[in-house]
């Protein structure tokens, strides 16, 4: 290091020694304020307006408060937001720039010094303070009688439980966790547009098409907060694509309507729904994390960090043309855990 | 602006008044007509100079009839609306053979278009230009334009048309600025990546309601300055940004000596 | 007798704290805390930063919850905005949309909020880079790092379950992806989701639960802590910059009553103040536009708050061939369970236990009240950067969407790019980082020595030119020689029985690797002695250089210590 030549080391002497002193605290800097009363004085005026921009906003906060009232309209809600917003702003700005000005300019500046002790406390406290302590053991008897020691923690060990077992058995519902693998999909169920819940005549999916698509169920099951769990686990996107273009995993030949296929839209990577579909590659593409899911291989994954195809819904018609589910899922959806292939 | 105000002394200022004046007239008359008239009776003779200027500016890579090649798709069936959408927006003439065609600059006047429009629906039945009435924002439910929009679009296109990213440096584009037949026409023809949206899936007046949500959408947020719309990333930046470098200025003006 | 020293009060002011004391002794508290000292220092005020948004979230908050309704009863909505009027949502989303479209000054607060959320952990972050940067966790203060440590894995919990609560689409999918994170843990994982959801996802209950969590447990959580860590800052007293006159023992600074009363609490003011600007100007989780919560759609652009970008990148990132299944058909998913669960873990942990390790390594058991410059320890100061790079580089990957629309990318090769940049980045920033650290420092040495270069060439009788050098002032000089370069640990002679193969001499034999790599390279400070020989090197410039220090034993695998390189 060229450093290793310039720098020259010596040996601490008598004349020099092993460190530098402290020089101690640097001599004060007296402020325009403190030898210039005009200074002083345009201070003292500056923080007093600064004060009053505070009140006035504060009125001015007040009147726009009952004076600009938000009428609902994208326009309407943002003048209100912001006349009250930046009247407020000056009310507290004010009280802020002023204070501070007022410690920095007017208030006395000399630093001052104040001695630390250790954390630790001193020997004899600490002696004073094991002795109090010994002298309670003793009092209590607890060095003597094992038996009552042993119960006292064991009874201050279990009582939690009291609280705990009810609250954690009943949080969790019916712990069934086989709800997992069933879905709203069963032989025979329609195929009905998202969110209208019009049926699909595979005659309307065009090539090239994605439809968004969820189970048929009644209008009024579809208020439900039942529905929304179970939509989550039956949402479905399907597309067609020209019967030539598909080549899917053997177990899934024939699982397509004359090139419709359908997927479960939910990513098994962690549970986004898949649904940003391009035409071209047919590849589906999960805008969370990216994972890319090729349509046309049975939805295996070429990107990204999930592992398994999205789950797919075997499809056909029924007689008056309508799309419908050869049969359910014949895995779970979603994303892994631990007992999924039980 | 200053520009065009050092320009109007310009010797073809006339001749641009006029263009323009045309223009303007044309475009009232294209709102005030019953538009139907626009693709419907296209005349032989559009078919014929729409051909020609198929022939010159878009047979090198669909082919001479139109049948596609291996560059490009062929053309028979798509309808006059995917042309529309194409042209209008200057995707088509593409520039290069990218991963996806780019908005620029329109290369084709509106009669071209038409004309274009008019030769390619005459090769094969596909969707036509929407009528005006079609996508009128006015006319539609921003409601439920929002809920069938966060359905089939937001993934692409953020939740309020902001754009977004697909695999391999393509994007879903911006529709702030798009305007409303060229909305209707990208969901009717799934133009490039973006799949095809037909009107058993979406319905004309569905669309419309989704049209009128993404208009309502160029009123502003209530909440002040929109960050584009972008969400958490754009407001984490700007909570760094301004949040923290406002309040770190402050502090730093605090720790300061007062002079 | 007390009548003498303390006449009976007259006026209204002595007369209430004549009360209050003769009920509560609050007199020792004046006594002993109003003439407090506190040091002043711009970067001593992040931590004010934090706390003050934590009171403005407290505030706006209550504002919110008068109007909240934590519900998940679904319903039509009739109202404002009109894309919203007649859709089916929950209440808890109803009245979100109540408070911010009907509530007069509600968009307000909940703009205010949601900012000084972010805020609010981006300033305690930061806070908490000052306190690791400077040292300031060393002893005595380990267990006050820990407190500042829970505060903030608090603060991520206090806002992811903050941010969930309008239950709209975006952080409904947040709730969903958490949902699969927990799934991934092996054998308890499904019974964790039902234990969160009370049932399966998402249920009608984790609104509730989360506004609980939100509005009860953890703020309770935070402001206790809050209170311990102040508590430990009085009675640490607080950490000073080195400097004239500032020594271990002692605190320089502005008494607590008036001067920094005034300035932390305007400072509070003008937290406020910035904080309602964000508020009034700039829309933050516009949840009209992400609709009400519904398992289909999805927008792009799905992001949580910045704060937890680091473990969506971190999913991002990971490759999915990392799923496997063991025997007996258990589902083993890697491919989340170490980005979610791994990665973080690893980087929290480290976190929370660097000042234990930083002591073991330098065999330490001083307390420290004097900071230290970063500089002066580039190992520390190497480690910091090299974690800010991983959780930035985490953070971005969690935005590489919004990379690859904005820069024209692909977002593939964006991906891979991070994939390598999380490895890379932080050796990268590390060694960099060092480097310039040691640079720093020996720049320092180099001031000390020689002084500042002053520009003014003068020419001597014998025709040689020199430039003549300023020496530092002394405050100038202290500030650059006040320091101590620590050494690496003597690894002790194996004394078990068993020589070198006992246990604990192995041990001590990590333990001092790890202390070589922490401060083999170190530069030492410049003596007295260092400083009169380059002085009359300097002034006399006649000698060849160096010739007469001849006898100057030269110790330089202290001062560069280049072995390494």
């Amino acid at each position: 290091m060229s450093e290793s030549k310039t720098d020259v080391t010596v040996h601490p002497d008598a004349e020099h020694p092993e460190k530098f002193s402290d020089p101690g605290l640097p001599s004060h800097r007296p402020r325009q304020a403190d030898i210039d009363p005009k200074a002083d004085k345009r201070a003292e005026r500056q923080v007093v307006v600064l004060f009053l921009l505070s009140v006035i906003g504060t009125i001015v906060a007040l009147w726009a408060y009952f004076a600009v009232r938000p009428d609902g309209t994208t326009g309407g809600v943002r003048t209100s937001t912001l006349t009250l917003g930046i009247a407020i702003f000056f009310a507290l700005a004010g009280i802020g720039i002023g204070a501070i000005h007022w410690a920095k300019t007017l208030m006395n500046d000399h630093e001052m010094v104040e001695e630390r002790h250790q954390a630790r406390t001193t020997g004899e406290t600490r002696e004073i303070a094991v002795k109090k302590l010994q002298d309670g053991i003793k009092d209590s008897g607890i060095g003597r009688r094992g038996v009552l020691k042993g119960v006292v923690v064991s009874a201050l060990a279990l009582f939690p439980l009291t609280i705990a077992v009810p609250l954690i058995s009943s949080v969790g519902g019916d712990w069934d966790v086989s709800k997992f693998r069933d879905t709203l999909w069963k032989k025979g169920t329609r195929l009905t547009y998202d969110p209208t819940g019009r049926p699909i005549k595979a005659s309307d999916v065009t090539l090239g098409s994605a439809v968004h698509v969820i189970p048929e169920v009644t209008e009024e099951y579809r208020t439900t907060d039942e529905w929304i769990t179970e939509k989550a686990k039956a949402v479905v996107l399907m597309v067609r694509l020209d019967p030539r273009d598909l080549n899917p995993p053997a177990k899934q030949a024939g699982w397509d309507y004359d090139g419709i296929v359908a997927f479960s839209k939910i990513c098994t990577h962690v549970g986004c729904p898949v649904a940003l579909y391009e035409q071209q590659t047919h590849h589906l593409l999960c805008p969370c994390h990216q994972s890319t899911f090729d349509v046309a291989h049975g939805a295996k994954v070429v990107f990204g960090p999930a592992k398994r195809p999205l789950p797919q819904l075997p499809i056909t018609v029924d007689a008056d043309g309508y799309l419908v589910a050869r049969d359910g899922f014949d895995e779970p959806v979603g994303p892994s855990y631990w007992e999924r292939l039980k | 602006m200053k520009a065009l105000a050092a320009r109007r002394h310009h010797r073809s200022a006339p001749v641009v008044l006029l263009l323009l004046a045309l223009l303007v007239t044309g475009g009232v008359y294209a709102v005030l007509a019953p538009s139907q008239a626009r693709a419907d009776t296209a005349s032989t003779q559009d078919i014929e100079t729409g051909k020609k200027l198929f022939q010159a500016n878009c047979a090198t890579c669909h082919g001479l009839d139109a049948q596609g090649t291996e560059t490009a798709p062929s053309l028979i069936g798509v309808g006059a609306a995917s042309v529309d959408f194409q042209v209008s927006t200057g995707r088509m003439p593409a520039e290069i053979n990218g991963p996806q065609a780019q908005v620029k600059p329109r290369q084709f006047d509106d009669d071209e278009t038409a004309a274009l429009a008019a030769y390619v629906a005459s090769l094969g039945a596909g969707p036509a230009i929407p009528t005006d009435e079609q996508v009128d924002p006015a006319k539609g439910n921003p409601a439920t334009g929002a809920d069938i929009f966060r359905t089939n679009c937001a993934m692409c296109h953020n939740a309020v048309g902001a754009g977004g990213a697909l695999s391999e440096g393509k994007y879903a584009p911006s529709l702030f600025k798009t305007s409303p037949r060229n909305i209707y026409q990208a969901m009717l023809t799934g133009p490039q990546s973006m799949p095809v949206f037909n009107d058993a899936n979406i319905t004309p007046d569905e669309k419309r309601d989704v049209i009128a949500y993404l208009v309502a959408q160029r009123d502003g947020s209530p909440g002040g300055a929109t960050l584009g719309s972008l969400g958490a990333v754009s407001e984490g930046i700007w909570a760094w940004i301004v949040g923290i470098g406002l309040l770190v200025g402050a502090a730093v003006w605090i720790g300061a000596k007062s002079s | 007798m007390t009548t003498t020293l303390n006449p009976e009060p007259t006026t209204l002011v002595g007369k209430s704290a004549d009360y209050l004391d003769q009920r509560t002794g609050v007199g020792h508290a004046v006594k002993e805390f109003a003439r407090k000292i506190f040091p002043d220092h711009w970067s001593f005020l992040l931590g004010e930063v934090a706390l003050y948004s934590f009171v403005v979230l407290l505030i706006t908050g209550t504002f919110l919850t008068m109007f909240f309704v934590p519900s998940m009863s679904l319903s039509v909505y009739d109202g404002h905005p009109e894309t919203m009027n007649g859709l089916l949502m929950s209440d808890a989303f109803k009245s979100t949309l109540h408070i911010s479209f009907d509530v007069r000054g509600g968009l307000l607060m909940r703009q205010i909020h949601h900012w000084a959320a972010l805020v609010f952990v981006a300033s305690l972050v930061t806070h908490m880079m000052r306190v690791f940067f400077t040292g300031a966790f060393r002893k005595p203060r380990e267990l006050n790092w820990l407190v500042g440590f829970s505060l903030m894995v608090l603060s991520l919990l206090a806002g992811f379950t903050g941010y969930s609560l309008p239950d709209d689409v975006l952080s409904g999918n947040g709730i969903a992806i958490a949902n699969g994170v927990v799934k991934s843990i092996p054998i308890i994982g499904s019974y964790m989701s039902y234990f969160i959801f009370g049932g399966e996802f998402p249920g009608d209950q984790i609104i509730p639960r989360l506004f609980t969590l939100h509005i009860l447990l953890i703020p309770a959580i935070i402001l206790a802590l809050i209170g311990l860590h102040l508590m430990f800052v009085v009675v640490h007293k607080h950490t000073q910059y080195p400097g004239g006159g500032r020594k271990e023992m002692n605190v320089v600074g502005y008494p607590v009553f008036p001067v920094y009363a005034a300035k932390a609490g305007g400072f509070f003011f003008v937290v406020f103040a910035v904080l309602t600007l964000m508020g009034a100007t700039m829309t933050i989780n516009a949840i009209w536009n992400y609709g009400p919560f519904d398992p289909s759609p999805v927008s792009a652009g799905a992001q949580p708050d910045w704060y937890m970008l680091f473990l969506e990148g971190s999913l991002r990132l990971m490759p999915g061939q990392a799923e496997f299944v063991s025997w007996g058909d258990y589902t083993w998913s890697l491919n989340v369970l170490v980005p979610a669960v791994v990665v973080p873990g690893i980087l929290f942990t480290f976190l929370a236990l660097y000042p234990f390790i930083e002591a073991k390594v330098k065999g330490d058991t001083e307390e420290h009240h004097l900071l230290d410059r970063p500089r002066n320890v580039p190992t520390r100061t190497g480690l910091g950067v090299a974690f800010l790079t991983a959780f930035v580089v985490l953070a971005f990957a969690g935005s590489n969407d919004l990379i690859a629309t904005h820069f024209r990318l692909s977002i593939n090769e964006i991906t891979w790019i991070f994939r390598v940049l999380i490895f890379v980045g932080p050796w990268f920033a590390f060694w960099v980082t060092r480097r310039i650290c040691l640079g720093l420092q020996r720049k320092d040495r180099e001031l000390v020595l020689h002084g500042h270069e002053t520009g003014r060439i003068v020419r001597f009788a014998s025709g040689e030119y020199i430039e003549v050098h300023r020496p530092l002032d002394e405050q100038e000089r202290w500030v650059r020689v006040s320091y101590t370069a620590n050494k690496p640990l003597e690894l002790p002679a194996p004394t078990g029985p068993k020589g070198t193969k006992d246990r604990k001499y192995k041990s001590a034999k990590r333990w001092a690797r790890l202390s070589r790599f922490f401060y083999e390279d170190r530069v030492e400070p410049v003596t007295p002695a260092e400083l009169s020989a380059a002085h009359s090197h300097g002034e006399h410039d006649a000698l060849p250089g160096g010739e007469e220090h001849a006898a100057v034993t030269s110790v330089h695998s202290t001062d560069a210590g280049e072995r390494a390189h």
